[in-house]
């Protein structure tokens, strides 16, 4: 879709080009019926000079470019005419062969796919869990993995603040690799409501110091007590009334060593009183989508891997 | 200001482009002719020959694009090599530079391609269409059946000589054998029947038709080749004040009483010269410097009796202040050819004492970025990382990969060893890991080392960052 709402511009280049062709035919045409004098030749067969003297002695020497040369430039001229119609070049107009840089990449793209695309049908009717087991599949896994995952989920996979760690057992949706395909097909967009409004200062350390009790942290014990209420009021709806998590909603387990973002009263404090929004329109930190950039075929293979990851078959 | 001398006579209007005029050099013998045939032989011998050499199961030289390796012999080249290349880049301008001013344009004269086919298309046109008398007289024929198989034979003779070098030369980039099985099998791809079609169209017209074309007007070389002259440059040159007057006379005529040189006016050193000049106009940049006007004048001057050299190898001072050969060797040997030689000598031994230690294993590390550190159980430290390893020569590699520059520094989530196949590369992620307590918050230096498991001496030692956070 062209920026310009007039042809103006194009006309313009257009025009320039055909002048600039014009131009040089037009020196080409001028040149070759030009004739310089020439006197006799000096000495036995020296070049002619142009018959001017200058200073007493000095001449000038015509020597003739050869009529080769004048011929290549023709057909430079007349090739770079024939190349204008046959491809873009001439303001905007599409060349009569139709060529595209995005059509030629879709070209590419298509006899890529068409090459590949025997081998993904074949791990595509393979299930995920003999899939894990293939090394080959493993390979190319790990480099689909290191070109789109690793950015988020590190070249290790073991995730940093805020994207989670897939090396490990625990799964915030749930470790099927059935679940974990669909992570990766439809995306996942987890919130956690912001607390602290309803709870107030106070209440959030309460429950700050039960929630850290619960996977055995240091904390202070009485404000744990009093925080237990309140979770149940208002955590537990997500969290589970034990505070073993809710994979139906992406709602981790408290009572793990494994913290998304830190395991610091602090984080903790900032997680209950802020919430967590994974929310792709306010751009934060969202798991995307990847069934229309890599199409299904490839998803598989990836979530072969990443599940492979975690159950050590490919540990690392 | 302009001091308006006489009008010269016969000023006629020319144009400023002339059609060509061939040139039909005649055939010459003598002691530089046969230099240059041994050269054309000994060059063609190499060019033609060596896409045909085998090494450890491969072609010996093989420049293969696709893949990005270059092989000559038993080395492997990697584009991260191409420090090699610039090396043998420098080291042909400063050869090109000392033996220029030594003696000229040997080159040209000898050892270009350009004069090496044309040479080789000629001797094919003199075998087929006669002697210069005779290929002048045939061109000037008008055109019948003789006149026209004649040509044809000719042509079909280029064309084929033409093919063949396009077909070795696309043999240097992919392997010549089942090149020639492809082509025969009209299986050849795209570009490769592209690029044999175009050099042997290049080689048909550069040496059947352009020929002096190109070194009169297409080549810098004859530029700028006054540049690397000097006075003591040998160059082929016609001893003006041995050879004036010119004129013919008898073999037993006394040169002195009739006023003449040594020069009986022949024209044969016009005759075989291959750009079409005369070289008693003196140096001229046309002059390609292959010497065959001193075999011919050689011969003429055998035949009158008169002693060699006329026209001969010798330097503006050598003419100037009459130097004789010894005395021209001995100004070879001038501060200019010294330092030359003296900056060739150390060039090369530089780059072939480089390339006799050049290291097969090549290694980089990145470091990830998303996550900087991580904590991990037992109050440790993880960074993430990805190692390229390559592995540039021929033979598998066991590698081990360790990591020091903290205490209590270890390498975790590698196999090890890693192997490596001949002339691969593999991309690791790697986690190295470190006591949160191993030192000062911040960033360290830390080495991680890779070793050849079978030949330790074979190693690297990539700098990398460890980060322990606050």
């Amino acid at each position: 879709m062209s920026d310009f709402i007039s042809s103006f511009w194009s006309g313009y280049v257009a025009l320039l080009t055909l002048l600039s062709i014009g131009a040089c035919a037009l020196l080409l045409v001028v040149m070759s019926r030009a004739r310089a004098k020439q006197a006799a030749p000096q000495g036995a067969d020296g070049p002619g000079t142009t018959g001017h003297v200058w200073d007493g002695d000095l001449r000038e020497y015509n020597n003739p470019l050869p009529k080769w040369w004048l011929n290549l430039f023709w057909i430079t001229i007349f090739f770079g005419v024939a190349y204008l119609i046959l491809f873009p070049g001439f303001g905007n107009m599409p060349g009569a062969l139709g060529w595209t840089s995005a059509g030629a990449y879709s070209k590419e793209r298509q006899e890529i796919d068409d090459k590949t695309r025997p081998l993904f049908e074949t791990y595509l009717a393979t299930d995920l869990k003999t899939l894990a087991a293939n090394p080959e599949a493993r390979a190319m896994g790990e480099r689909l993995f290191l070109n789109y995952c690793s950015v988020c989920h590190g070249s290790s996979a073991s995730g940093s603040k805020g994207f989670p760690n897939l090396t490990d057992n625990h799964w915030l949706y749930g470790g099927d690799p059935e679940v974990v395909k669909a992570s990766i097909m439809e995306g996942r967009m987890g919130v956690m409501p912001a607390m602290g409004p309803t709870l107030g200062a106070e209440g959030v350390r309460n429950v700050v110091a039960y929630v850290r009790s619960l996977s055995k942290l240091p904390s202070d014990s009485l404000r744990a007590q009093l925080g237990k209420p309140l979770f149940m009021q208002n955590c537990a709806a997500c969290h589970g009334a034990e505070g073993k998590g809710n994979t139906a909603v992406g709602a981790p387990d408290l009572t793990d060593e494994d913290w998304l973002y830190g395991s610091s009263e602090a984080t903790i404090t900032e997680t209950v009183t802020f919430g967590r929004h994974n929310d792709p329109a306010s751009k934060s930190r969202a798991m995307p989508a990847w069934k229309d950039t890599l199409g299904e075929a490839r998803v598989h293979v990836l979530a072969a891997y990443v599940w492979g990851l975690s159950t050590g078959a490919a540990r690392r | 200001m302009s001091l308006a001398g006489p009008a010269l006579p016969s000023t006629e209007e020319v144009s400023l482009y002339e059609i060509r005029r061939k040139i039909y050099p005649r055939a010459v013998t003598g002691s530089f002719a046969t230099a240059r045939v041994a050269l054309v032989i000994a060059t063609q011998l190499v060019f033609y020959g060596l896409p045909w050499l085998q090494w450890n199961g491969r072609q010996a030289v093989l420049f293969d694009l696709a893949s990005r390796k270059f092989y000559v012999l038993g080395l492997v080249f990697w584009p991260q090599d191409v420090i090699y290349l610039s090396v043998l880049l420098i080291l042909a301008a400063l050869s090109l530079f000392l033996f220029t001013a030594i003696a000229g344009r040997v080159w040209c004269g000898y050892a270009c391609p350009q004069t090496v086919y044309t040479e080789i298309f000629l001797w094919v046109e003199r075998k087929i269409e006669g002697d210069r008398l005779a290929r002048i007289r045939l061109d000037a024929a008008p055109w019948s059946l003789e006149k026209f198989v004649i040509k044809a034979l000719k042509h079909t003779a280029w064309f084929t000589i033409a093919l063949w070098t396009g077909y070795t030369f696309v043999g240097y980039f992919t392997p010549i054998e089942s090149l020639g099985v492809r082509a025969i099998t009209w299986d050849l791809g795209g570009w490769e029947a592209f690029w044999i079609l175009f050099y042997g169209f290049a080689t048909y017209g550069n040496a059947g038709w352009m020929r002096e074309q190109v070194c009169k007007y297409m080549c810098p070389y004859a530029r700028f080749q006054s540049v690397m002259f000097d006075k003591d440059t040998l160059v082929i040159a016609y001893d003006g004040a041995r050879g004036e007057a010119r004129g013919a006379r008898s073999r037993t005529a006394d040169r002195a009483k009739l006023g003449v040189g040594d020069c009986i006016d022949c024209k044969i050193c016009v005759q075989v010269c291959p750009t079409g000049i005369d070289i008693r106009n003196g140096l001229q940049y046309e002059c390609i410097g292959c010497a065959a006007c001193v075999d011919g004048c050689d011969q003429v001057m055998d035949k009158m009796g008169y002693p060699r050299g006329l026209i001969r190898y010798t330097s503006q001072n050598g003419l100037a202040k009459g130097y004789d050969r010894h005395m021209l060797w001995r100004r070879a040997l001038r501060p200019r050819s010294i330092l030359y030689g003296a900056l060739l000598l150390a060039i090369a031994t530089a780059g072939a004492v480089a390339l006799a230690l050049k290291n097969p294993l090549k290694v980089d590390v990145m470091r990830d970025r998303g996550a900087l550190a991580r904590e991990v159980a037992g109050e440790r430290i993880e960074n993430v990382y990805r190692l390229q390893l390559m592995n540039t020569d021929e033979s598998p590699r066991s590698l081990r990969i360790e990591a020091a520059g903290l205490p209590g520094l270890t390498v975790l989530g590698v196999d090890q060893p890693v192997a490596m196949a001949p002339g691969g590369s593999r991309l690791l992620p790697l986690r190295l890991q470190a006591p949160q307590a191993a030192s000062a918050a911040g960033s360290h230096v830390i080495e991680i080392i890779v070793t050849d498991q079978a030949d330790p001496a074979i190693n690297r030692h990539e700098k990398a960052t460890f980060i322990l956070p606050r």
